[in-house]
């Protein structure tokens, strides 16, 4: 069981969700366009920021996940 | 000279100085502080790798050369942003890994890492040298950046003179460094991250608001830029080098000597798992940094005269503090540059301390005196801290840096070569130390060819499978070679070879 500060938690099944943004950001064909904007901002920008976003809350997600109890 | 700017850059950078200075006072009067860092309670662990971490993704290379390549290339330069999309899920699932090995073991660089694991002290050299090779030229572009913004207060001279300022800021940072060790540029790192923060915020806001919203700085600039060209039909053009630049510099950014002491010094595997869904919030910052370009392109400071000078010596690295000085007053710009300057500081110190422990550890220890006392030993890597920064002074005075970014790219070329040895050994038991050893050579030497072909100028090489061809980033390409050679030369010579131990796990 886990019991020195070194000790690797249980894995979760959520870490598969670490896929996403890989796959997200090597498809770079499905966000090289301009449309549609948001905020003045083209497709290409604001999707791109938002995968930071979403990359993180998986991170914390997966955090929750594994660090329960 | 822009007197009111420069007042307020020697200010904030005396400030700074006080502090690295303070902070070894602090800690020499209580000596159990670095204790405390590898053992300290959960949150304070999680809250100084949030800043050291930081201060190595976001330096003063990142401010001045992601804008500068966005400027001048339009969508391309914002591969920074999926690349740091991608560093973070890496550091979730390897990194904690790697720290509790490392902690078991008391390791404190990757060349130990690797001499623990594989017992070929030939191998751990080639890690060790890998590591300081790539972060050296790093260094010398901390130093770019610096040189720019000081340009820009319109300090110059003649000779011995025009570099003067750069030497007294890295004299100063050579004694904190020594005197202080870590301890100094993580507690700079937050006036640093004060700063900068202050910074974009100005910029993101005020150049918006002058110009009528985001939506004008977008439609100023030419709609070929703003997103990558459409490749040709038997070509993957530039989606495979958008892809495969962010890709290989998420896998070679963690592997740097600098990042790993950042993540080895954290507290727990919790830590560093945290900081995956903390650190992120930099990325968004570094993700509006990329858009000053545009904001320079919108305002047209490549084509005022009072700028004309600065791009001609310092080329698109000179877009941002063109952009600061057009928008804001002097003593703001002097702000700016001054975070700008700092934040040069704080990832030459970590990278002169992470070099340094290599060169004492591997080299000194490791070949020259193996049975070196631990006071000889930290002695030594005080003195290769100065050698280092010294070195990377040398390098920026005398060799001329036109594409601050693609000197970066090259120095990844080769610390990507140690990700097998690194991380795969992790996962993999088949591999043993000279099968790395030789996929290494293989992966620096196939990378460097590729890197000749451009004349070290693009970090791009294109294959051709069947009739279609893969521009892409030559690292990963290098990295590919690497892998196929460890893992068969490893496969031939595993009856003369024994095995690394098996990982302990924890399940």
């Amino acid at each position: 069981m886990v019991s020195e500060p070194g000790a690797e938690p249980k894995r979760h099944w959520l870490r598969i969700l670490f896929v996403l943004p890989f796959v997200a950001m090597l498809w770079v064909s499905s966000y090289n366009r301009l449309t549609p904007a948001l905020f003045g901002f083209p497709f290409y920008y604001w999707y791109q920021l938002l995968w930071i976003v979403i990359a993180a809350a998986i991170a914390a997600l997966v955090y929750r996940a594994e660090h329960r109890g | 000279m822009n007197a009111p700017a420069l007042a307020v850059f020697i200010a904030l950078f005396l400030l700074v100085t006080g502090i690295g200075f303070w902070a070894s006072g602090w800690r020499a009067g209580d000596l159990t502080l670095l204790h405390e860092w590898g053992l300290g309670g959960r949150r304070f662990g999680t809250f100084v790798t949030w800043f050291l971490l930081g201060g190595d993704l976001y330096t003063a290379y990142t401010f001045i050369a992601v804008p500068a390549l966005v400027y001048g290339a339009g969508a391309l330069g914002f591969f920074a942003v999926p690349y740091t999309v991608m560093v973070y899920p890496l550091l979730y699932l390897i990194f904690p890994r790697l720290w509790s090995l490392a902690h078991r073991h008391g390791y404190v660089t990757s060349s130990d890492v690797v001499l623990g694991r594989y017992g070929n002290k030939w191998l751990a050299l080639a890690v060790g040298v890998t590591g300081i090779v790539a972060t050296m030229p790093y260094i010398a572009l901390q130093l770019v950046g610096m040189q720019v913004v000081i340009g820009a207060m319109g300090v110059s001279g003649e000779g011995i003179m025009k570099d003067l300022p750069l030497v007294i800021a890295f004299v100063i940072l050579a004694a904190f460094t020594y005197t202080s060790g870590l301890r100094a540029p993580a507690m700079i790192a937050v006036v640093k991250d004060l700063l900068i923060y202050l910074v974009v915020i100005a910029v993101t806001v005020f150049v918006p608001l002058k110009l009528g919203g985001f939506g004008s700085v977008f439609s100023a600039v030419p709609p070929a830029k703003l997103t990558l060209a459409a490749p040709a039909a038997d070509s993957y053009g530039p989606y495979s080098t958008y892809a495969t630049l962010a890709f290989g510099s998420a896998l070679a950014l963690l592997l740097y000597p600098h990042s790993l002491t950042a993540v080895l010094s954290s507290s727990s595997p919790g830590a560093i798992r945290r900081n995956a869904a903390l650190l992120p919030a930099y990325s968004l910052v570094l993700g509006l940094l990329a858009l000053l370009g545009f904001m320079a392109v919108a305002l047209h400071v490549g084509s005022d005269p009072a700028f004309a000078d600065g791009f001609k010596r310092y080329g698109n690295n000179f877009a941002v503090p063109a952009l600061i000085l057009a928008v804001f007053p002097s003593w703001f710009a002097g702000l700016a540059f001054a975070a700008i300057a700092i934040g040069a500081l704080v990832p030459s110190a970590i990278m002169s301390i992470a070099c340094a422990n290599i060169v004492s550890r591997t080299i000194y220890r490791g070949f020259l005196a193996p049975h070196a006392t631990h006071a000889q030993e930290s002695s030594m890597a005080k003195i290769a801290s100065l050698l280092v920064k010294v070195g990377a002074l040398v390098f920026i005075i005398f060799v001329p840096v036109p594409y601050a970014l693609q000197f970066q790219l090259l120095g990844g070329l080769w610390i990507i070569q140690v990700l097998p040895s690194v991380i795969l050994g992790l996962y993999l038991r088949l591999l043993n130390g000279w099968g790395l050893l030789a996929g290494w050579a293989a992966g620096t030497i196939l990378g460097t060819w590729m890197a000749s072909t451009t004349s070290f100028k693009a970090a791009v090489f294109t294959l051709s499978v069947g009739g279609t061809s893969f521009p892409g980033y030559i690292a990963l390409w290098a990295l590919v070679a690497n892998v196929a050679v460890s893992v068969l030369l490893s496969l031939l010579l595993r009856p003369f070879v024994s095995p690394a131990p098996e990982l302990a796990e924890a399940e």
